[in-house]
């Protein structure tokens, strides 16, 4: 692995126990960074308002990504479509600090996922099971997170897939080493990376939960799953108030251990964005890319 | 040797797996009663400073933890934990120096956040560390220490003519991060 990918997976690292909240504006940003967001990602319309909108959804407005870089001294992430090397090649030119190469997004390629290794920027991708992050691993990205199912603030995706992900990689880990060809197959993942979990018992790269967390206790339950930290889209400036609800999550991310500390910063939060449930919707982004 | 390394944000698993590489015991800082804990050394990782600097204020452990740094015990900081102890934030908007209040602002140094750049600019290198040659050093979006602002303060490293890691009484603390290359 070359020193560029190592940086890029050092990144992630230092965003650990920590809340990477959607942004809109350079004034949301701030509240964002204000309220404890370890990184914002800047996009031009949160996951709910793409799924309510319809239609194709791209990688947002360099303009307006700047705009939010200049905001805030934070890392700054954004969305490229899925196998859009080209979306990917502008936001490595305006120097963002992550790439989200999303299924949020419209995939650009329904096949291929972009070759991450050409590029010095990192890339974080979002995974259902292990051999979906494993493959996105292999292909350079240097995060993973969970898919969820974005804009509904329904965390039951989330939970499914860091569940599945992290049983996978218990029973990776309970495999004899001449077992791990096989596995390797069933998992459709490159072997190298097959026998890093197996040695390791994790994945090689920080894992974040995705998708559907509205409530520190959301926040807390995937933490209590297995993830490093979380993403939270539509959850923060979809509900009633948000500095007050961002704070709220980030203190439940370094303290999910504690009921009674949860309970606390659970209090008067106001509404909580509506939701959907993700079982009534009919575009299902957590099937693009796989 | 008993080392408490702050927990709310960051790479504060690496910066445990770095001290127990050393034989030291460690136990996590999360809340204010964690800080009660008696320690030896206490290990500020890497993360972001806002973050941190947020939250040891929300957890109320502020107050304490400043009167242990005063207190003599030993603070092992890196890269945030550097800008959380620094006495000057020199940041292009905020050429004042002056720094958010509730930083714990006790060591002599002035410190510009993510001096190198966004992460395209974070970078390794090696170099000499406190005497010792072909130490590891990795720069994320790293700090630099643009003013020594007492005598006291000893210069244990330097990139392009610039501090990087530095001693004052019972502290130390690095632009880099020693907590990543525990194993390297």
């Amino acid at each position: 692995m070359d020193d560029r990918q190592e940086l890029n997976r050092n990144l992630a690292q230092m965003l650990k126990g920590g809340v990477i909240m959607d942004v809109t504006t350079p004034e949301q940003a701030k509240i964002a960074e204000a309220s404890g967001a370890c990184a914002v990602m800047a996009l031009e319309r949160i996951p709910a308002d793409i799924r309510a909108a319809g239609g194709v959804s791209r990688m947002s407005d360099p303009a307006m990504i700047k705009g939010i870089q200049a905001a805030v001294s934070i890392p700054v992430m954004a969305k490229c479509r899925i196998g859009h090397i080209a979306e990917a090649r502008i936001l490595e030119a305006i120097e963002i600090d992550y790439i989200d190469e999303s299924e949020v997004l419209s995939p650009a390629d329904d096949v291929r996922h972009i070759d991450k290794t050409k590029f010095a920027v990192p890339f974080v991708c979002g995974a259902r099971d292990l051999g979906e992050a494993l493959r996105r691993i292999g292909e350079g990205a240097t995060m993973i997170r969970t898919k969820g199912e974005p804009g509904t603030g329904d965390v039951v995706q989330a939970v499914r897939h860091m569940r599945k992900m992290q049983s996978e990689i218990r029973r990776v880990v309970s495999l004899r080493e001449d077992e791990l060809y096989e596995a390797a197959k069933e998992l459709a993942a490159p072997l190298d990376l097959v026998k890093f979990v197996h040695d390791n018992g994790k994945l090689p790269v920080v894992n974040f939960a995705a998708g559907g967390v509205a409530t520190p206790a959301d926040a807390a339950l995937m933490m209590e799953l297995g993830a490093e930290g979380v993403f939270v889209g539509s959850g923060i400036f979809k509900s009633g108030d948000p500095a007050k609800r961002a704070a709220a999550i980030v203190q439940a991310v370094t303290n999910w251990q504690d009921a009674n500390l949860l309970a606390k910063l659970s209090e008067n939060l106001g509404p909580a964005m509506v939701g959907i449930n993700a079982d009534e919707i009919e575009t299902i982004m957590e099937e693009r890319g796989k | 040797m008993k080392v408490g390394v702050l927990a709310v944000q960051g790479a504060f698993a690496e910066m445990e797996a770095y001290w127990r590489a050393q034989g030291a015991e460690t136990f996590e800082i999360r809340q204010r009663a964690d800080v009660e804990r008696g320690m030896d050394l206490l290990a500020l990782p890497g993360g972001e400073s806002t973050v941190q600097g947020k939250l040891i204020n929300d957890l109320g452990m502020f107050e304490p933890l400043k009167e242990r740094i005063r207190g003599g015990i030993h603070v092992f900081a890196a890269c945030a934990g550097l800008i959380l102890l620094a006495e000057k934030i020199d940041d292009p908007g905020r050429r004042d120096g002056t720094r958010p209040e509730k930083w714990f602002g006790v060591l002599p140094v002035a410190v510009r956040r993510n001096a190198y750049g966004r992460q395209l600019g974070s970078f390794t290198t090696v170099g000499t560390f406190d005497g010792k040659p072909n130490v590891p050093m990795t720069f994320i979006r790293a700090p630099a220490i643009t003013a020594i602002l007492s005598p006291e303060v000893e210069t244990l490293s330097s990139f392009d003519g610039k501090p990087t890691s530095v001693r004052w009484r019972d502290i130390t603390a690095f632009t880099w991060h020693p907590e990543l290359n525990a194993t390297a």
